[in-house]
């Protein structure tokens, strides 16, 4: 469905110095330098399938996905999405895709979002009968009701984002492109938000690429993941395999009975925090069933609990580290 | 061309009732619209005594080029202003994004998506002093003259549109046109006065560079039946020239589009 080749854009921005010198400088002569954006990515999305898309703010996850869309001209390689060049922005491409951007918004400020259903089902060339119908099913879905004759102004912002997602579905596209959908919702609005999408995906077999901040959009939706930094391509495989690369050992907590020594855990994995009768280790993931079963043959264990360490902190660790 | 056409009229009926929602500024805009209605009646009345002519043409003519310019500053207030004066507020908040994506042409959409009834009495008001000017000025109307004259507006508006969507479409690049767009308005604001009232530089100027002769002071001519045909078919290749111009400007420029960052 989406095949990408060795993606590169290339940006031109410009340089200005602080202060008014600077400033005037700039007015008078703008100095630019060029920013790679985005170098030489290639992968592959079959059909249905859900990918995540992860990076730091600036990695060029946002620059990829407008690629992919077609709203920005590749500087280099070749893109295809459902058989078509993006950036020819052909009608029939279009009717095919659909793009939600967290941070902007497509839906009227002043009207109830139905109004701006209406201008699309028109732009859209869907007739009445079949926008109502569409519309009542995706409302269903996402637990809108009232709220789509209300204005957009006065909706919360969990609501207004459910109203977008339905404002960017009505037209059934085939490939969802999701910039950051959950940014800013609270816990529970991030939760009905992913269980839309996981449902909307089975239901209909949609491609979604996602991209996000909170790791769990990604862990509940996405089997597999693409990592990229600075612009280039670091992982592409399952979720899993990323966190086996970024974390090659296990985090194990013990409650015991009865505090014990600190050297009692020599050859038992690393020993991460010691606080009376709480332990932390970090044990090798090969290790790890020999180092439980010593554990537990040795210590007065109570409670025991085998985890891999959050994801956001192994990918934020591995960039501080300047390890990608 | 039909989904065009349900479009249209979805944006039309959007736009008014966006206007609706606030009671209030829909009632401050009336009243201002009153006020600049009245206060440019008053300076027309300053400038044009009964005994005065300038370039050659006399008060009831003047009047006449007032009332097709009045006719297209509502225009401007109308449709003009809010459709493309949007497309700058587009490009920098990154909502342009959206038009982009949609199947239908982007341009369509940036110029006629919303419109602000606001300017509708002032074209009301145009078309009442063209035709008390035309009837002081005694012309008589034929069918041949009003089908050339509605012509020629819809000549003038599409060179209107055509300059201003050019300026507006360089956003892409600069960002902020208000400006431009400012210095645009003012200039056309040249096409209240007849154009023989200009040195002969700047009626040139006013003729071929930026056509705001083909706005007011031609289709008055045709009422007045002074109107040479090469003026006319240059009025209609220009608007056509120029539309052009500003349809192959806008699918070049969006070859530059880089989207506002997220």
């Amino acid at each position: 469905m989406i095949q990408v080749e060795g993606l590169s854009k290339i940006y031109r921005v410009a340089e200005k110095q602080p202060g008014l010198a600077g400033t005037l400088r700039h007015f008078i002569r703008r100095r630019t330098r060029n920013v790679t954006a985005v170098q030489n990515v290639s992968f592959k999305i079959e059909p249905g399938e859900m990918v995540g898309f992860l990076g730091a703010n600036g990695a060029g996850k946002t620059t990829t996905l407008k690629m992919l869309c077609g709203l920005i001209h590749p500087s280099a390689g070749e893109v295809q999405v459902a058989g078509h060049r993006p950036q020819r922005r052909q009608a029939e491409f279009l009717r095919r895709i659909t793009l939600v951007m967290g941070q902007k918004q497509q839906l009227l400020w002043d009207l109830p979002p139905m109004d701006s259903l209406r201008v699309n089902a028109a732009v859209y060339g869907i007739s009445d009968a079949v926008a109502r119908r569409r519309i009542n099913e995706l409302a269903d879905l996402l637990e809108l009701g009232e709220e789509l004759t209300r204005p957009v102004r006065k909706l919360s912002l969990g609501q207004r984002m459910k109203a977008e997602l339905l404002a960017a579905l009505l037209h059934e596209p085939e490939v969802l492109f999701l910039d950051e959908p959950t940014l800013g919702l609270d816990v529970n609005a991030q939760a009905r938000v992913r269980q839309f999408l996981a449902e909307y995906n089975r239901r209909t077999g949609a491609t979604v690429l996602l991209t996000s901040h909170y790791m769990a959009d990604i862990t509940a939706l996405c089997p597999r993941v693409l990592l990229i930094h600075q612009g280039r391509l670091f992982h592409d495989g399952p979720l899993e395999a990323l966190a086996d690369q970024l974390a090659p050992e296990r985090e194990v907590r013990l409650e015991l009975e009865s505090a014990v020594a600190p050297d009692a855990f020599a050859g038992l994995g690393r020993l991460e925090q010691l606080d009376g009768c709480d332990v932390r280790l970090l044990v090798p993931r090969d290790q790890l069933t020999t180092v439980v079963a010593q554990l537990l043959d040795r210590f007065p264990v109570r409670d025991l609990d085998v985890s891999d360490p959050p994801i956001e902190e192994l990918i934020g660790g591995l960039f501080r580290q300047g390890r990608v | 061309m039909g989904r065009y056409w349900r479009t249209l009229r979805r944006f039309w009926c959007t736009a008014v009732a966006v206007q609706l929602e606030y009671q209030v500024n829909v009632l401050i805009e009336l009243l201002a619209v009153a006020m600049s209605l009245s206060g440019s009646l008053f300076l027309l009345s300053l400038f044009y005594g009964p005994e005065q002519t300038l370039g050659g043409w006399n008060w009831a003519q003047a009047l006449m080029v007032q009332g097709l310019y009045t006719v297209f500053d509502g225009m401007a207030t109308t449709w003009l202003r809010p459709n493309l004066g949007a497309i700058v507020t587009h490009v920098r908040e990154g909502t342009l994004d959206f038009v982009l994506l949609k199947p239908i042409d982007s341009q369509f959409w940036l110029s006629l998506r919303t419109l602000s009834p606001a300017g509708l009495p002032e074209i009301g008001l145009g078309l009442g002093l063209l035709g008390w000017g035309s009837h002081q000025a005694g012309v008589v109307l034929t069918l041949p003259s009003l089908c050339t004259v509605l012509v020629m507006l819809l000549a003038g508006g599409l060179i209107l549109y055509s300059l201003w969507f050019l300026i507006a479409a360089t956003s892409i690049w600069f960002v902020k046109t208000w400006n431009a767009t400012e210095v645009l308005r003012a200039l056309l604001a040249s096409g209240r006065y007849p154009l023989n009232a200009y040195p002969p530089a700047l009626r040139l100027l006013f003729t071929l560079v930026l056509p705001v002769a083909f706005l007011t002071t031609v289709p008055a001519q045709v009422l007045l039946g002074e109107a040479a045909a090469p003026m006319l078919l240059a009025g209609l290749g220009l608007a056509v020239l120029f539309f052009a111009a500003a349809r192959a400007f806008w699918l070049f420029a969006l070859r530059f589009y880089t989207s506002a960052s997220s």
